[in-house]
């Protein structure tokens, strides 16, 4: 799924990385604790949560992700945009809640990816 | 001859804004020095959950990161409080971390078990009131 399409499936505001819009993403992650992300998701491109902090971004870095969907209309402070864009993630903003924004992209294809094996 | 590069960072105990930025700086440099993307995963990820909990637990501390042909070795040193029972901190979902330490993402009991499951060798010295250090080694 390209990145766009998560955008307009959830009616979502384009915060920064317009130029990455186009870039394929095949799994995602819906959570709001860092270090379970950290834990748990391997090659996961995309990282939905509530939590708006620059730890979300830099955990999205660590792990590779090309994407961040906020949800609950909440938008992050400039300067966690301001690392996303530098790490060249593209971030977005939903009114969505967490429930039914990962519901609308697993049911449109959008796996949760595999476990990472110990 | 085990030729290696050094990197050295302080870790700002009083900031948590920041903190995390020194693994962006060794995923960075890594990835300069075309490490396959596994391990330059594992090695800043693994130091990203120490520098999270040098922030949370122990007013900062240092970093270093000594990078070889065949392995990375990460030292995470601070002059926290220690750990009292190191083999309980290793327990996925212990965490003695504060409330408001959780509502940042943080404290869920995972930092040390993820340094563990990404790291090829962990050893923990600690001692209460003087501080903790942690050697890791990744192997390329």
């Amino acid at each position: 799924m390209k990145i766009r399409r998560i955008a307009e499936l959830l009616e979502a505001e384009v915060l920064c990385g317009e130029e990455n819009l186009d870039g394929e993403v095949h799994s995602a992650c819906g959570c709001d604790m860092m270090s379970d992300v950290l834990a748990f998701v391997k090659e996961q491109a995309v990282l939905i949560t509530g939590l708006c902090n620059p730890q979300v971004v830099r955990t999205a870095e660590m792990m590779d992700m090309r994407c961040i969907v906020f949800v609950r209309g909440k938008i992050p402070p400039r300067e966690v945009i301001e690392l996303a864009d530098e790490a060249g993630i593209v971030v977005l903003a939903t009114n969505e809640r967490m429930y039914v924004a990962c519901g609308m992209l697993y049911q449109c294809g959008l796996s949760g990816g595999s476990f990472l094996n110990g | 001859m085990a030729d290696s590069v050094n990197f050295h960072f302080d870790i700002d105990g009083d900031n948590f804004t920041s903190a995390g930025e020194a693994s962006v700086m060794i995923k960075k440099l890594l990835r300069q020095m075309e490490f396959s993307p596994d391990v330059i995963r594992r090695v800043s990820v693994a130091m990203y959950e120490g520098e999270i909990n040098m922030v949370i637990h122990a007013n900062g501390g240092t970093a270093d990161v000594n990078v070889f042909c065949d392995r990375i070795e990460i030292v995470l040193k601070d002059n926290g409080p220690g750990i009292a029972d190191v083999r309980l901190a290793m327990q996925e979902g212990y965490s003695t971390a504060p409330d408001n330490i959780r509502s940042l993402g943080f404290g869920a009991g995972m930092g040390l078990p993820n340094m563990k499951r990404y790291t090829d060798d962990m050893r923990i010295e600690s001692e209460v009131g003087r501080g903790t250090t942690i050697y890791m080694t990744v192997n390329v």
